[in-house]
């Protein structure tokens, strides 16, 4: 039997992954990075508009900084983030875009003079600062104050991706691809590795490591139309939930894109609404002003898809072969900004639906309407990364809750969130790995190895049975239509039965084939029991919160409950021949927030219903800010008297912006 | 006429099998017939043809959007990415696809790119070479926003490997650094935060498996997805690097 031992073994090999993998390799940690695929082929290529950063160097983001970051980042997540991973967050992006630059990411910078742009429909003249030419220039993003959003054209994740993998190349991180995590190796509640199994000969191997971190990406393919990548199957938060101790956390915060484009689901970034497109209904007619008057086509995108999805249901969608759809406008860009800021926009539309954007008036609208796009929830940590219940895991990442995001995360806050997390959790994880020691026997290593090969050996050894194929088709159809953007009871509780069955039948799914290696019907076979199980977190957990939160949107139960439901759903699996997970809550602390519960701006008001400890806490906030304010405490010493929070290395340190230094 | 209204026809596949580790496999074309739907690109067929007619069936696909360049074969004759090609373009309803050759094959559509553009990474040192250290609490350096956009340009190859399998000299020399590799370098050279001269680059790439082994049969610019300006980057890398010499 194969075994390889490391002092530290990461899983997933996106931005979160390799970024964390640098972070042990650079303290002379031996650090594995195991993948389903070449690392730059990882889904975090596939993030296109930009990373939010509060860098403030372009005109129409100065005056940004880390506290207009962190309330957009909390209003954004309808107030269900961690807001002490917020601050953690919004403290260390700029430093990480600023690494970033140094690792060769070719960021678009500020061109000093007048440059045109499109604001609310209209153009505009826009004149940047000289002082700012040659510096890190941002765009507009939704649900953000200022222009934020960090870009390389719109291939930025592309980018990200080839200066990390660059970087983890150059600090002679051992990176093994097609590889792909069976179980976790755990013991009395401590993660020591993982079985792994090689894509290309089928062959098991354990891997032994002082410490393991799941950064596999979301689980956008438990359903069928979705922007993620065939790989995003949510692998890493299903091997964690396995364990039977580590939990997920919110797992039914699932987000779904207004704009990924018509039939294909390819992802259209909210760039295209950033720069200034406008989306249109069957009459041609610009319809979210009419919705959302203040932030209109650059609401949250849990706002926007719902106003989308509420105009088709109005009869304004456009019929199509594909069901109804909404048309994307961004011709009124004019085609040298497209062909240079949104070229792959382009491409996309050109390729998959023969339609130039650029070209004028409707030739160039593009049919788009929601899909699922991200996943909020995953494998639920402490802000340094580590699981609450299996030590020795952590997570970073799409992968992980630690939770940034809450109910809706805003465009621009993943692919920054992926460096960022790689950064603070890389650094805690190689803490851990370096004050720990491997204790796990041989014979235990093997146990879990053996246990996965007689999995294997019973999969191929059924003769009668179903194809999988059609169970996991099912599963990504009910998910579909009764976990999506408009949820209520009746549906999630069919959703749930239904799933519950699949379960049970994709447990006893026949493969034709009988050989171990290179069948892909095999690793189906293994692979769909385990989506089911997260399929059956997202939709359960979804049935029990019977309020509206950003993206989970209940028909019945329209107001967000503070007085309720301001906390985490955790699920665990502990019991393997279960169908359903075993649920528990976690309390969001109110009276620690720096931010406490408000209005979020979009829609009317009087839709939540209280928390009394809201107003107690804002009243709390007030004073404190009020009496520092008075004694000429500036924002940092204000912000730490509200809500202290530690960062590793330097990453708590001020960040310099260009005319107000450090201030 | 929108490239979606296609449909209804009978798609008649022939595809290249083979599993180089079964001892019993032998290389044959398998035939495959599909009801074409609206805006069918070849990784539905694909799926299509795994899900109900032979699960057999290896290829790679990930990102499904031509962004990853993970799903490079060769169709009817001509390297494409698999992802973005629409079955609606073959007028005659037939289409053979074979994995691409100079690249180690898997199994069937399977070749694994991934290993070979990491050994060129590893041989162009494909990362920022500099002592400088920065503070990343303070201001970025300030880079020539043109500078910047040229050197993006060069970083949007996605390593799909269609100039690879497209280049006469690759075929014939296995150790070519290829399209890729000089693109790559032709990248970092052009990199302000990149300190190394054409020396440096001279000393990885000086030879006739690297800037001199091209033969500017240029199919590799043909053929590239992302439209890298390749002949233009090769020329120009050989002129400064023949100074070297």
């Amino acid at each position: 039997m194969k075994i390889t031992y490391c002092d530290a073994l990461v899983i997933g090999g996106g931005l979160a992954g390799l970024r964390a993998a640098v972070a042990t390799q650079k303290r002379g940690l031996n650090t594995i990075v195991l993948s389903l695929v070449p690392v730059k082929r990882s889904h975090s290529a596939a993030a296109q508009g930009g990373m939010q950063a509060s860098l403030g160097n372009a005109k129409m983001s100065q005056g940004d900084n880390e506290d207009v970051h962190f309330m957009d980042t909390v209003k954004g997540s309808d107030w269900g983030c961690d807001q002490d991973v917020a601050r953690m967050f919004v403290n260390t992006a700029p430093k990480a875009i600023r690494e970033l630059s140094n690792w060769g990411v070719p960021w678009t910078r500020v061109r000093k003079g007048p440059h045109e742009a499109v604001i609310n429909a209209e153009r505009t003249t826009i004149v940047e600062d000289d002082e700012a030419h040659g510096l890190i220039t941002s765009r507009d993003f939704g649900g953000t104050k200022k222009w934020r959003t960090c870009y390389t054209a719109d291939a930025t994740g592309h980018t990200m991706l080839f200066g990390v993998a660059n970087e983890a190349m150059k600090q002679e991180v051992d990176i093994r691809d097609r590889k792909e995590v069976l179980s976790l190796i755990h013991e009395d509640n401590v993660c020591h590795g993982a079985v792994v199994r090689d894509l290309i000969t089928g062959e098991l191997e354990g891997y032994v490591a002082k410490g393991t971190l799941i950064a596999t990406g979301g689980y956008g393919r438990l359903y069928q139309t979705t922007t993620n990548a065939v790989i995003c199957e949510g692998t890493g938060q299903a091997a964690a939930l396995e364990t039977g101790v580590a939990t997920l956390g919110n797992m039914e915060a699932v987000q779904f894109h207004p704009t990924p484009i018509v039939p294909s689901g390819i992802l259209l970034t909210e760039g295209c609404r950033g720069d200034g497109g406008v989306l249109r209904d069957v009459d041609g007619y610009r319809f979210m002003p009419d919705y959302e008057p203040e932030k209109k086509d650059l609401a949250s995108r849990d706002v926007v898809s719902r106003r989308m999805m509420e105009h088709i249901r109005n009869g304004k969608g456009v019929p199509s072969d594909f069901g109804d759809h909404l048309w994307l406008d961004i011709s009124i860009l004019g085609r040298e900004h497209i062909e240079k800021n949104l070229r792959d926009v382009q491409e996309i539309a050109q390729q998959f639906n023969g339609i130039d954007p650029a070209d004028e008036g409707a030739a160039g609208w593009l049919p788009v309407r929601p899909a699922q796009h991200y996943s909020m929830g995953g494998i639920r940590t402490k802000p340094t990364g580590e699981s609450q219940k299996l030590s020795g895991l952590f997570s970073c990442g799409e992968a992980a809750c630690w939770d940034m995001h809450g109910f809706n995360r805003l465009g621009g806050n993943s692919v920054s969130e992926t460096v960022v997390s790689g950064m603070i959790v890389g650094n805690y994880f190689a803490h851990y790995c370096e004050d720990h020691e491997m204790t796990i026997s041989t014979k235990a290593v093997h146990d879990a190895i053996l246990k996965q090969e007689h999995y294997i050996e019973e999969i191929l050894s059924r003769t009668e049975g179903e194809d999988i194929f059609p169970i996991k088709k099912r599963m990504q159809k009910i998910m579909d239509d009764n976990v999506g953007i408009f949820r209520n009871g009746d549906s999630l509780q069919s959703a749930v039965d239904e799933l519950q069955e699949l379960l049970v039948r994709s447990k006893k799914a026949i493969v034709k084939s009988k050989t171990k290696a290179g069948n892909p019907e095999l690793e189906e076979a293994y692979r769909v029991p385990r989506m089911l199980k997260l399929a059956l977190c997202v939709a359960y957990g979804g049935l029990l919160r019977t309020e509206s939160r950003g993206a989970h949107y209940r028909e019945d139960y329209l107001k967000r409950d503070d007085a309720n439901w301001l906390k985490r759903t955790l699920t665990a699996w502990p019991d393997d021949t279960a169908t359903l997970p075993e649920v528990s809550y976690e309390e969001l602390d109110i009276m620690k927030m720096e931010i406490p519960p408000a209005f979020r701006g979009y829609g009317a008001k009087g839709m939540t219903i209280e928390n009394p400890l809201s107003q107690k806490r804002q009243e709390e906030v007030d004073a404190v800010r009020e009496k520092l304010e008075a004694e000429g405490k500036d924002r940092y010493e204000i912000q730490a008297a509200l809500m202290d929070y530690a960062l590793p290395l330097n990453y708590k340190e001020k960040n310099e912006r260009l005319g107000v230094g450090y201030e | 006429m929108s490239k979606n209204e296609s449909k209804g026809r009978e798609l008649l596949f022939s595809i290249l099998k083979y599993n180089p580790r079964d001892p019993e496999s032998k290389p044959a074309f398998v035939e495959y017939r599909l009801t074409e739907t609206p805006g069918m690109t070849l990784f539905i067929a694909l799926n299509k043809i795994r899900d109900s007619l032979d699960a057999d069936l290896s290829f790679d696909f990930v990102c499904r959007a031509g962004i990853c360049g993970s799903c490079g074969m060769v169709i009817n004759g001509k390297p494409l990415l698999a992802c973005r090609t629409l079955t609606a373009d073959y007028a005659d309803g037939k289409i053979q696809i074979m994995p691409m050759p100079a690249f180690e094959l898997i199994k069937d559509l399977s070749v694994n790119t991934g290993k070979w553009m990491e050994a060129m990474s590893k041989r162009v040192e494909s990362w920022i070479h500099s002592n400088e250290v920065h503070d990343i609490t303070k201001l970025e350096e300030p880079i020539d926003p043109d500078v910047a956009d040229e050197t993006f340009e060069l970083d949007r190859c996605i390593e799909c490997g269609l100039c690879v399998t497209s280049c006469g000299t690759a075929l014939m020399r296995p150790n070519f650094v290829g399209p890729a590799g000089l693109n790559r370098v032709a990248r970092f050279q052009m990199d302000p935060h990149d300190k190394r001269t054409d020396a440096d680059f001279y000393e990885l790439v000086g030879d006739d498996d690297g800037i001199f082994g091209c033969m500017s049969l240029l199919a590799c610019e043909d053929h590239c997805p992302k439209h890298l300006p390749l002949q233009e980057k090769i020329a120009y890398m050989r002129r400064k690097l023949v100074a070297q010499r």
